[in-house]
């Protein structure tokens, strides 16, 4: 232990973009020397180790250099620039039954897939059985691989890369092979390799996978690495990484030159300006914006639809939890309040307030109502505030929408709301897999059965 | 592999033992041991992946790898005739076919008089089909096996050399189809010769070798040189060798009054088909079976040492290329992923 398995040391890649790529003699002479490109790096002076026996995660979008990065260290590509230090031998699932010969038998296939990988054939022949258990194909073991299932193909594929012994296993998005029951062996394999000290690196687009197995994570963006930490900031980082990039876009497309801050006003939503008092009834959704958004979530919340008759109208929400004040994110388990600031124009009688809570899919996990409760207000004119306070936020990382609203207690009509009202992000700094963590005590008894 | 005194295993804190094979013992979850699983102290030998790789390290690695090469050989034989009714009978029609045909057109319709023709041409082709086999199916290979390059690690020379190395079983297979031919025409080659075949085979495969890696790179980049291959090798480079014709009696006269003996020598390849055919063919001098029957000498008159410095020089010439080839290839080997 202690000594470094991969050691990436500076690497940077450049690809040539060709607008139109020639590859014959012909098109070559006649475009010689002046055939436009544009180079694209897709990875700039990415430098990191990885321990030996140390699970690494990389993280990244679409496009952020992360198949371009493991691609160098499996050595399928060469980085234009700097190197690469493997210490052990590598074995990396690109792409799983990527050397298979349709034409040749699973058993054929096996040992050739197992020199590619550089093993020999010797040490093939003692561990064969197991893989072919693994992939749970004996029967098909002696078939042409062409006419092997999807499913087949990739299970014996991933059956020979675990089998034969690597020291370090770089795995890209292929956990996501196979039915449920043959994930999970999957997973089970790459728990076995961990304890049994062998580096891991993988590549997932899944934040849980990388939270639940990774000891550290990488996070690329554009080819940068901007995090190299423990996984749940990572995850937390990419998060934001994805938000930040989803406000880019959200502000060209509506001429906002705002780019997300992470100023820890960001997490209060609120809305300066007051409704204009002068229209009386305003009709819905043609309010003016009050203020410039100060960061991306603002102008989020300001998009957010809203609607309602506004006999009262909701003004601004603010989230509080421990650290509110300077940090853009909340972590599991904290307590969390949500203060909801309104307007009554007039006097109202019977009105509940709620909350919802929607993950990043847009599911519904939550929805806190005051009439649930039996609580219905009765609403001088006037502005005043309501407070829905949660002593613990279960839910694991990841971001959140808040959906607030007003409605009548009596026929359930919507009086106002916005959706979504705030952006929640939430750090989970420990390992977890689902969607809630709830504290749990363990305890364990045994009964002997060895003096019966 | 070097293994330390039993450690303990960092992650369970077991102490493991070292089995009787001397291997360490790892167990998973299910308490399952697998034999030589242990990673404690097994020796690690450290790779780089830069963009410059030494042309040692790579052969290095190639050797490493030799069994993949073997593997690659044998299931390219292996998939070229799976689906075929005569399978591997098929590799010995194509050059049957060459050979009846130009026995038939010299031999028999253009009557060059010259006795056993067929075995002369034999040892000719032989030679010459090993280097034009394994060298056009070399040209395409990186581009055909796209997918295995842009997804497994793994010396792309292999792949080139894999295809020297299918063309080496095809020659093996024609040799014994030409040893039947001397025993049926009961004709004995130069027996104290013999030697001289492995010191023509060696530049010869060297030389395939080295075009062969030299092409396959070449053609990821400029896909024209798969077709320029097969015309300049399959019929232009053809004609340059003296497989059809004799050497002595055609070309010799010819060439030695314009001085440009040198030239036709400068192709690497004579030499190592003028050994082929002094050795199997054997005879140098002899009566054509066309009038008038004076004793025609066909092949050069040369001792067997000017043939070891003859194929000696295009060793040389060969490995000089063979070095080029590999820097050339490393240098386009960077992108392969990329281009393809």
């Amino acid at each position: 232990m202690g000594t470094t398995a991969v050691d990436v040391q500076d690497i940077s890649k450049r690809f040539r973009l060709y607008y139109q790529k020639y590859t014959s003699l012909k098109e070559r002479v006649i475009h010689a020397g002046r055939n436009p490109y544009t180079d694209l790096w897709a990875l700039r002076n990415i430098s990191f180790e990885v321990q030996e026996g140390e699970t690494l995660g990389i993280l990244g979008m679409n496009g952020s250099g992360k198949s371009t990065l493991l691609k160098c260290i499996c050595g399928v590509l060469r980085p234009t620039s700097g190197q690469v230090v493997v210490r052990g031998k590598l074995a990396g699932l690109l792409e799983l039954g990527a050397g298979f010969q349709p034409e040749l038998t699973g058993r054929e296939n096996v040992y050739l897939n197992g020199s590619l990988l550089g093993i020999p054939k010797s040490t093939m022949s003692k561990v064969f059985d197991e893989v072919v258990a693994f992939a749970e194909l004996e029967q098909f073991i002696d078939n042409q691989v062409k006419f092997y299932s999807s499913g087949m193909y990739v299970r014996l594929g991933f059956a020979v890369a675990v089998t034969v012994d690597p020291d370090i296993l770089v795995i890209d998005e292929v956990l996501t092979v196979g039915d449920e029951r043959f994930q999970r062996k999957c997973m089970d394999r790459v728990h076995t390799f961990q304890q049994e000290g062998r580096t891991i690196i993988v590549v997932s687009h899944s934040p849980d996978q990388i939270r639940s197995m990774c000891d550290r994570a990488v996070v690329l963006s554009d080819g940068q690495m901007i995090a190299h930490t423990p996984p749940g900031e990572a995850v937390r980082i990419f998060r934001e990484n994805l938000l930040q990039a989803g406000s880019v876009l959200r502000a060209s497309a509506t001429a906002t030159t705002q780019t997300a801050g992470t100023d820890p006003e960001a997490v209060a939503v609120t809305e300066h300006g007051v409704a204009p008092e002068a229209s009386g009834a305003p009709s819905p959704g043609i309010e003016a914006k009050p203020g410039p958004p100060s960061s991306a979530e603002r102008a989020m919340a300001n998009e957010g639809a809203r609607n309602g008759t506004a006999s009262v109208q909701i003004t601004d929400v603010v989230l509080t939890y421990p650290g509110s004040d300077e940090r853009p994110y909340m972590v599991t388990g904290d307590p969390l309040s949500v203060r909801i600031g309104f307007i009554a124009r007039s006097r109202v009688s019977g009105v509940d307030f709620f909350v919802e809570l929607r993950d990043g899919t847009g599911r519904q996990l939550l929805r806190s109502a005051a009439g649930d409760l039996e609580m219905h207000f009765d609403l001088e004119a006037g502005t005043g505030e309501v407070e829905f306070s949660y002593d613990m936020f279960p839910f694991v990382d990841g971001t959140y929408e808040i959906v607030v609203g007003v409605e009548s207690s009596s026929g359930g009509v919507l009086v106002d709301y916005r959706d979504p009202a705030a952006k929640l992000e939430v750090m989970h700094p420990g390992k977890a897999l689902g969607t809630v963590v709830l504290p749990v005590r363990i305890g364990l008894s045994t009964t002997s059965s060895d003096h019966a | 592999m070097a293994l330390e005194a039993a450690a303990p295993s960092p992650e369970t804190g077991q102490l493991q033992q070292p089995s009787q094979e001397g291997m360490l013992l790892a167990r998973d979850v299910a308490g399952r041991a697998f034999p030589g699983r242990a990673l404690e102290g097994r020796a690690k030998s450290t790779r780089i992946v830069s963009s410059q790789i030494s042309v040692w390290s790579r052969l290095k690695e190639i050797w490493i790898s030799r069994e993949l090469l073997v593997n690659l050989v044998r299931t390219e034989i292996r998939v070229k005739y799976k689906n075929s009714f005569l399978g591997l009978v098929w590799s010995l029609i194509s050059p049957a076919m060459t050979l009846g045909i130009y026995t038939l057109v010299f031999g028999v319709v253009l009557k060059n008089g010259i006795p056993d023709f067929v075995l002369l041409l034999f040892s000719g082709l032989l030679a010459w089909n090993l280097f034009s086999t394994g060298v056009q199916a070399a040209t395409g290979v990186i581009v055909n096996n796209a997918a295995l390059v842009k997804k497994v690690s793994f010396p792309r020379e292999i792949l080139a050399l894999a295809s020297i190395g299918s063309a080496c079983v095809f020659f093996f297979f024609q040799a014994c189809v030409l040893v039947i031919f001397l025993i049926g025409l009961q004709w004995s080659p130069a027996w104290s010769e013999l030697w001289l075949l492995v010191v023509a085979a060696v530049p010869l495969l060297v030389f395939s070798a080295a075009l062969a890696l030299l092409l396959a790179a070449v053609n990821v980049y400029l896909r024209d040189t798969q077709h320029l291959v097969e015309v300049l090798v399959g019929a232009a480079w053809f004609w340059a060798c003296p497989i059809v014709y004799s050497f002595q009696a055609k070309v010799y006269p010819f060439l030695h009054r314009h001085h440009i003996v040198w030239l036709y020598l400068l192709n690497p390849l004579t030499p190592v088909v003028l050994t082929f055919e002094r050795v199997i063919y054997g005879k140098e001098v002899l009566n054509l079976t066309i009038p008038p029957h004076l004793p025609t000498q066909l092949l050069p008159g040369w001792g067997a040492l000017t043939y070891v410095e003859m194929d000696g020089l295009v060793l040389v010439a060969s490995l000089l290329l063979f070095y080029g080839a590999m820097v050339v290839f490393g240098r386009l080997a960077g992108n392969f992923a990329e281009e393809l």
